[in-house]
């Protein structure tokens, strides 16, 4: 691999990924809206909202501390280095080795303890619900999600998950069951880290009922936009994720600009797909009590516990 | 000199004594201005022997003291000098701090802390220099008294008086498991040195007798489940620096020992053992966190993150000795370098919180975070030091609790290699057990510092509002930002730490980190096992998170207006809004209480409908002192009553039991 064709695809990676997360929002939204039988909203939509956040005046609270100024880059910042990390079209980027699985899921914790600090900044009664709820969710799909990777490094002897790609997406066709219940068990992750239904409802402002919201509740225009930036990024990250662990077929390899418009066919294609799938998820359940999201993400872990002892059973 | 750690050492341990020793009575100018200072510098000379130490063979000195025949041994190997260098740079910060912390106490107390205090850390310095046990349980006696009497500085509140009761207990149980212990190992062959007792060959049988003595009794003063009890009660007793200098230093010296006698004097390591201390590590660093998240006084609250650590390091261990039990000593020194690391790790972060809590408790004389709110707008930079502290100890990247976190979780992952399938698939789920424990502990901090920092300033329940005194002073700013920085140094640049522990673990088993993963090594990457299985470049990482923070706020900058309005907050528009409106310390953690209800006890008492004044309490405990300690206390008083009945105070009575004696004694010995 050349360096400087791997670093030009680690830019063009991380650009891609950054622009093309509000897409992925408006197609799943999309997709919803056709679900639920409603006229669907322009696929640009994100796009739009997004410009209309920016030009508006920024409101802060009297009180608002630098953490609550500062919060909304820090998200956007750590969200733009897991698109760095993740590999979206290529294995092999010249930055993956910096951060491996679980740094990946430590940058969003990064991001999550931040969020949850800056909604307690203001010293709202919302921001201090919307954060113990927040941090509720957070450290019951944590364990969840490092099972599940740690099944996957278990298979392919590593942590990294550019090498985890490359040994998963050029291996012989053959049916792992573990990956089968750690995919399960991500796919639960998914939606509870991405306050997506059943646990969380993005487009709700109950007050008794949101926990995403209630984090930004103080936010408005450009703060407000970054962070509603950095939200689609993160879907966006975890859909890779799991495209990458999961069905990482057609994925190029650094530095090879022939696979690159495979690649990106390949990622159009699942992505649609995946977006579709998320969209049906949630056009088909109801948002569960919040104290049933223990429940839900305690199956989460079971099943990623299963897949990972399946691994030592069938492969000794 | 500059040639001799040891000598090195040495001096430090008896400049501390000196400087104890020299404060004239009553003149607290010299305590503040000469003796802490002093003590700080003699901490990084001794930092630095420590570090020295590790890369030289070790040293060994024998002093003309102690009993006739039994002088003291001294020794320095690349353990000790870790230990060293752990002691002298933690404790520095703390000296400095408590320079300024202590500025304003009366002299006559000031002069006690400060002999107190600087005998505390002297006699740390020889627990890890002793090379026999002789001077090995002094000294131990010794740091354990002196830190009684500091944590008694306020002895008139019966409270106080009361944790330090519990704690003098609790030490010397522990205390007597490792005489017990030492006593097993030597065997009746008349000779203490650790050369000897390493010498010894002892049947398996007596060898785990051995393992669980030193690990019950080097556990109850690192506060391992269940003997925790006293850290939660102790450490809130003692004055802030004293707090930070035994859950930062203290309890890590209960962990240099049990490596010491685990590891090096007992040797040949089963792996059966280190299943008892992974179950022992997983529960401490479970319980202790949960009960952590229950806590609304500041200190009590790290105190429980300190066994939750505790849990983390023996976690660390554990894997250890199971994966050298099974023959796998590069895995096995993995996991030991995993552990010290958190060690270190632990000793810099909680120390820096607990000097945190040192200076709102200074300022504002505040302990109970429901009280609190909105610190952050009168002491920003305190605010800015316990928010690295909280970021550090929450195992978030780039600090330094993560790279020990994920060391141990590398260490993990080595679990295919284990050859029993049962072991083999539960060395995952522990590290589960510890990924858990990190996100509870961000849970935890969030809470911590969006009710104590963030927010509005609460109206205290029971007390007039204290009005802000203020940031810290100079000197307190100083050592905090010195343990600060530590946690920027040991998280950007694990690669020279990995290297240090890795000649402590070529010392204590012979063998170190594969080929590979010192090859692939550098100052940017941390490699564990072998480049392309796993590496961290936390520098890298710090790097682009900081320059894509930087871009998005230059982008937005740049393209857009930088208008800025200041208003009421919204708060979904309700009109009523009070700071006694914010969650509570008790009410952010009610979550908590709901999902893992079974393992508090809790009573709680709602108020009926009839009620004219209703209110709710809440009472949370910790179970331990229900199934634990209080039957065993009752049976001590108990047989202790019984034993009584023998004294009746009068002196004829006493010469009857003699005379029973000695007629005993002529009938059946003879």
């Amino acid at each position: 691999m050349n360096s400087a064709a791997g670093i030009a695809f680690q830019l063009l990676q991380s650009v891609f990924v950054v622009l093309a997360a509000p897409l992925f929002l408006g197609w799943v939204n999309r997709c919803r809206a056709w679900l639920q039988n409603r006229s669907a909203p322009s696929i640009l939509l994100p796009y739009y909202t997004l410009a209309k956040l920016f030009n508006k005046d920024a409101v802060f609270a009297r009180d608002a501390s630098p953490i609550f100024r500062w919060t909304p880059y820090i998200l956007f910042g750590c969200m733009w280095l897991a698109a760095g990390i993740v590999p979206v079209l290529a294995t092999g980027l010249p930055f993956a080795p910096a951060a491996d699985i679980i740094a990946l899921v430590g940058v969003f914790a990064l991001a999550r303890m931040f969020s949850a600090l800056a909604a307690m900044d203001i010293g709202t009664s919302f921001g201090g619900l919307g954060a113990r709820r927040e941090m509720l969710i957070g450290f019951l799909a944590e364990p969840a999600m490092l099972m599940t990777l740690f099944t996957a490094a278990f298979i392919s002897g590593s942590t990294q998950l550019t090498t985890i790609v490359d040994t998963l997406a050029h291996r012989e066709f053959a049916l792992y069951p573990s990956l089968a219940f750690a995919a399960v068990a991500f796919l639960m992750v998914l939606l509870a880290e991405n306050a997506r239904i059943p646990i969380d409802n993005p487009t709700t402002h109950l007050e008794l009922t949101m926990v995403h919201e209630a984090l930004i509740l103080e936010y408005s225009a450009r703060h407000l936009a970054l962070i509603e930036w950095a939200v689609a990024i993160k879907l966006f990250a975890y859909m890779t994720i799991g495209i990458a662990l999961f069905l990482p077929w057609g994925i190029a390899n650094a530095g090879d600009w022939s696979a690159l418009p495979y690649a990106f066919a390949a990622l159009a294609g699942k992505l649609a797909l995946a977006g579709a799938g998320l969209a049906l998820i949630e056009a088909l359940l109801a948002k569960l009590r919040l104290f049933l999201a223990p429940e839900f993400l305690s199956t989460a872990f079971l099943l990623a516990v299963l897949g990972m002892l399946t691994h030592f059973l069938v492969n000794g | 000199m500059a040639s001799s750690p040891l000598a090195g050492s040495l001096a430090v341990a008896l400049a501390w004594l000196v400087v104890a020793g020299l404060i004239p009575a009553g003149n607290a100018a010299f305590a503040r201005r000469f003796a802490f200072p002093l003590g700080a510098l003699a901490g990084v000379a001794l930092a630095a022997f420590g570090l020295q130490a590790v890369w030289l063979p070790s040293q060994t000195l024998t002093l003309p003291l102690g009993l006739p025949d039994m002088p003291f041994h001294l020794r320095i190997d690349p353990l000790a000098g870790f230990f060293l260098m752990l002691l002298g740079s933690v404790s520095a910060g703390i000296s400095v701090y408590a320079a300024g912390y202590f500025g304003n106490e009366p002299s006559g107390r000031l002069t006690l802390i400060t002999l107190q205090y600087h005998v505390f850390l002297a006699s740390m310095a020889f627990v890890l220099l002793a090379d026999d046990a002789y001077l090995f349980m002094v000294a131990w006696e010794t740091m354990a008294l002196s830190s009684y009497f500091l944590v008694i500085t306020d002895h008139h509140l019966p409270a106080i008086r009361r944790a330090g009761f519990l704690y003098l207990l609790i030490a010397h149980l522990g205390a007597i498991a490792i005489l017990l212990c030492f006593g097993v190992l030597h065997g009746g062959r008349g000779d203490y040195t650790f050369d000897a007792l390493r010498a010894a060959q002892l049947q398996p049988a007596w060898a785990s007798v051995a393992f669980l003595l030193a690990f019950f009794g080097f556990g109850a003063k690192a506060g391992m489940l269940p003997l925790h009890a006293w850290l939660p009660e102790a450490h809130p007793a003692a004055p802030s620096p004293v707090s930070a200098l035994m859950s930062g230093v203290m309890i890590k010296t209960a962990i240099y020992g049990m490596v010491r006698v685990i590891f090096d004097l007992i040797g040949n390591l089963r792996w059966e053992w280190g299943m008892v201390v992974l179950t022992v590590g997983a529960a401490t660093t479970l319980f202790g966190v949960l009960y952590a998240l229950m806590q609304h006084d500041l200190k009590r609250l790290l105190a429980y993150h300190s066994v939750e650590n505790i849990g983390i390091i023996l976690l660390g261990l554990g894997m250890s000795m199971v994966f050298i039990g099974f023959g796998h000593p590069a895995a096995g020194v993995l996991a030991l370098i995993a552990a010290l690391y958190h060690t270190l790790n632990h000793a810099v972060f909680k120390g820096l919180l607990f000097l945190g809590a040192g200076a709102i408790l200074h300022s504002t004389g505040l302990r109970n975070l429901n009280d609190m709110g909105g610190l952050i707008r009168g002491m920003p930079k305190t605010a800015f030091y316990f928010l690295i502290g909280a970021l550090a100890i929450s195992a978030l990247p780039p600090l330094n609790g993560f790279v020990s976190e994920w060391l141990t979780f590398q260490a993990a992952l080595q679990a295919t290699i284990v050859q029993h399938g049962v072991v083999r698939s539960l060395l995952p789920l522990f590290a589960a057990t510890l990924a858990l424990a990190g996100a509870l502990t961000a849970m935890c901090f969030v809470k911590v510092y969006g009710i104590a920092f963030l927010g509005q300033p609460r109206e205290p329940a029971h007390r007039t509002p204290v009005p802000h005194a203020g940031d810290a002073g100079s000197m307190e700013r100083y050592g905090m930002a010195w343990l600060a920085a530590g946690c920027f140094v040991l998280g950007l640049f694990p690669t020279s730490f990995l290297l240090i522990l890795n000649r402590v673990g070529v010392s204590l088993t012979g063998q170190g980190l594969s080929e590979q993963a010192l090859a692939g090594s550098g100052w940017l990457w941390l490699v564990p096992t072998a480049a392309g299985k796993a590496s961290y470049s936390p520098v890298i990482f710090l790097v682009v998170i900081a320059l894509a923070t930087l871009l998005a706020f230059l982008l937005v900058r740049r393209f857009y207006h930088g208008r800025v309005r200041f208003a009421a907050p919204w708060d979904c528009g309700y009109p009523e809004q009070s700071s006694r409106m914010q969650d509570t310390a008790d009410a952010f953690g009610q979550p908590i209480r709901h999902v893992f209800g079974p393992l508090y006890r809790m009573d709680r008492r709602l108020p009926g409908p009839e009620d004219a004044e209703p209110r709710y309490t809440l009472k949370v405990e910790d179970r331990h002192w229900y199934w634990l300690y209080l039957p065993v206390a009752r049976a001590a008083e108990f047989v202790s009553s019984k034993i009584a009945l023998l004294q009746q105070g009068r002196i004829s009575i006493y010469l009857l039991y003699s005379f029973i004696t000695l007629i005993a004694l002529l009938v059946f010995v003879r």
